[in-house]
């Protein structure tokens, strides 16, 4: 790494310290589009701010297996049920590869979900919000996996190889979650009167809530600036929001459903839809903890986890008494 | 006569995949970690799977525009013949796997021998169910074992399972009318005859667990029959909801 020490050693540069030689490197490697791997060095900030993202990508996904399972024992088909279980299935299994991403860091699977049980790590905020009606399975696979799926599309290039490849493996998966949804929407849009209302019920209660999952503007992100530098993020919060909101525009006028922002409307000129402000004093409100089903869902996962203790002890018991040979 | 006998006991190995998986599903993000919540979910889909197959068939030998829909969703407590099994509550973990050991060590010989049913259907559907069954009785077999022998705790807790659930287990070898006849049909499996396999792979599995095979346990049966415990009501009236207030809409 010689190199990128300057050629006549002046007394500034003998103070040059071994971390900041690494630390260009390291910004070399990432601005020549190559991956940053487990065993890599990285700076500590970089570290944290990616156990910070993707374990808090696992809890969501871990979290968002509530409001949906919310209507398993419910869906009003074999086929609709089918789906919505291996719906929810995936979301279990695209949270074991983002814990397993995060464990690369050098913090394990525990001590991420007591992070999340304490309120010390976050989950998309999305979750808080409750399932009401069977439309809002529909509007579920279409808002927020939607939604998620133009974030994750754009975190397939993120600096970090672990995550990277996370992200490649379950966008696979997401675009069928968003057809699932779509097809539920659709379904109920040109159904009865009294499906019809509850689909676009859903979209009224699921537009906004679906487009504060990009995050605060940019211009009051407080992580934004080194996640762009580092690489981890590839695309600004307000950028990603705009593109959702052209993509599924159309899709709402296709199964005749209205878009709830009387401000919402094409513009010629920068040929994106404008659209109306969204209510941020209920975003910090929710991520703050005092959202609809803030404590309940955490309070779920206790329930589930403090339940379970008793036959991860026994299973632990087990196979030490089997390897010792008892 | 003879293909209402059918429909009923195609009727039945669908309602069995189907309360069953029903119950699985309930666990969704309640198990004891990720791993086992996928698991319990593969079970469930793979019962929902199952069911949907019994009661396509069986459909379709009721005719006129009657769909798997319709079986699952409209129909009544008393219409249901499922095993009393099947419906019982989740309860703790040891409970789910002590239902499950004892439904997939049945239902594993059970298949082998729909298999070789001369009805084509339930022949197909019996070998597709063998491949499953054999992962879904590792799997509960497995747990009863780790349980059993695990904490004093677990050991415990299983030893309860097996004993609260036993009553329900005499059931499954019953033979009615409809199974009588469609024995001498060749189209069914004679219930009698794998009981004592049955029986030694439960104690294969119970010794090896350290766990005693209840005895002395008076048996309890009905479900055939459409009695049932007061469970079923419930597990009904959450399923068919939808169906249930909505009965113009189409999902």
């Amino acid at each position: 790494m010689g190199h990128f020490l300057p050629s006549n050693h002046s007394s500034k540069a003998n103070t040059l310290t071994m971390s900041a030689v690494q630390e260009t490197a390291f910004q070399e490697k990432i601005d020549a589009e190559l991956k940053i791997e487990a065993k890599d060095w990285m700076p500590d900030k970089y570290r944290l701010h990616l156990i910070r993202q993707i374990s808090q990508h696992a809890h969501s996904e871990v979290i968002g297996m509530q409001p949906e399972g919310n209507w398993i024992t419910r869906a009003p088909s074999l086929r609709s049920k089918m789906v919505l279980i291996a719906k929810v299935q995936d979301e279990a299994g695209h949270g074991l590869y983002l814990y397993s991403a995060t464990e690369t860091l050098g913090i394990t699977r525990s001590e991420l979900i007591e992070q999340l049980q304490m309120g010390k790590a976050k989950y998309s905020s999305i979750f808080n919000y409750p399932t009401l009606t069977w439309a809002d399975m529909g509007a579920i696979g279409w808002l927020v996996d939607g939604a998620a799926i133009v974030n994750q599309q754009s975190l397939r290039r993120t600096s970090y190889g672990p995550y990277s490849r996370a992200m490649i493996r379950i966008c696979k998966e997401e675009s069928f979650h968003q057809r699932q949804g779509y097809e539920i929407m659709s379904k109920m849009s040109n159904g009865t009167t009294e499906q019809q209302e509850m689909a676009q019920d859903a979209l009224n209660r699921w537009w906004w809530p679906s487009l504060m999952m990009f995050g605060p503007a940019d211009s009051e992100s407080a992580h934004t600036s080194n996640a762009m530098k580092w690489k981890i993020k590839r695309g600004t919060n307000d950028d990603l929001r705009q593109l959702f909101i052209d993509r599924t525009v159309k899709q709402a006028e296709l199964i005749g459903l209205e878009i709830p922002d009387p401000d919402l409307k094409w513009n010629p000129k920068t040929k994106h839809y404008d659209f109306g402000e969204i209510d941020w004093e209920e975003f910090w409100e929710v991520v703050n903890g005092n959202g609809f089903c803030n404590k309940e869902r955490i309070n779920n996962h206790i329930k589930a986890r403090s339940e379970g203790q008793w036959v991860r002890e026994a299973a632990l018991a087990y196979s030490e008494k089997k390897q010792n040979g008892v | 006569m003879s293909k209402e006998l059918l429909f009923k006991y195609v009727l039945t190995l669908g309602d069995d995949a189907l309360i069953l998986g029903q119950r699985l599903s309930q666990w969704v993000y309640k198990g004891p970690f990720l791993e086992e919540d996928i698991a319990l979910s593969n079970i469930s889909l793979d019962m929902f799977g199952r069911a949907n197959l019994f009661l396509e068939y069986a459909a379709s030998l009721k005719g006129s525009t009657t769909t798997a829909d319709d079986l699952a969703f409209k129909r009544n407590e008393r219409e249901f013949s499922n095993h009393i099994l099947c419906e019982q509550p989740n309860g703790n973990f040891a409970n789910t796997m002590a239902r499950q050991f004892f439904l997939d060590a049945f239902y594993k010989l059970f298949f082998e021998k729909l298999a070789e049913s001369e009805d084509e259907q339930l022949s197909a559907i019996a070998q597709k169910s063998i491949k499953e069954t054999t992962y879904h009785f590792r799997h509960s077999s497995k747990w009863v074992i780790r349980l059993g022998d695990g904490t004093a705790e677990s050991h415990e807790k299983m030893q309860s399972a097996i004993d609260n659930l036993w009553m329900f287990t005499d059931e499954l070898f019953e033979m009615n009318e409809v199974d009588n006849n469609m024995l001498t049909q060749k189209i069914g499996v004679d219930c009698l005859t794998i009981k004592a396999k049955w029986d030694q792979i439960i104690d294969e599995v119970l010794s090896e667990a350290t766990l005693k095979r209840p005895e002395n346990i008076h048996m309890t049966s009905g479900g055939r029959e459409g009695i049932h415990t007061e469970h079923l009501g419930h597990l009904l009236s959450d399923m068919q909801y939808l169906q249930r207030a909505y009965p113009d809409a189409e999902w």
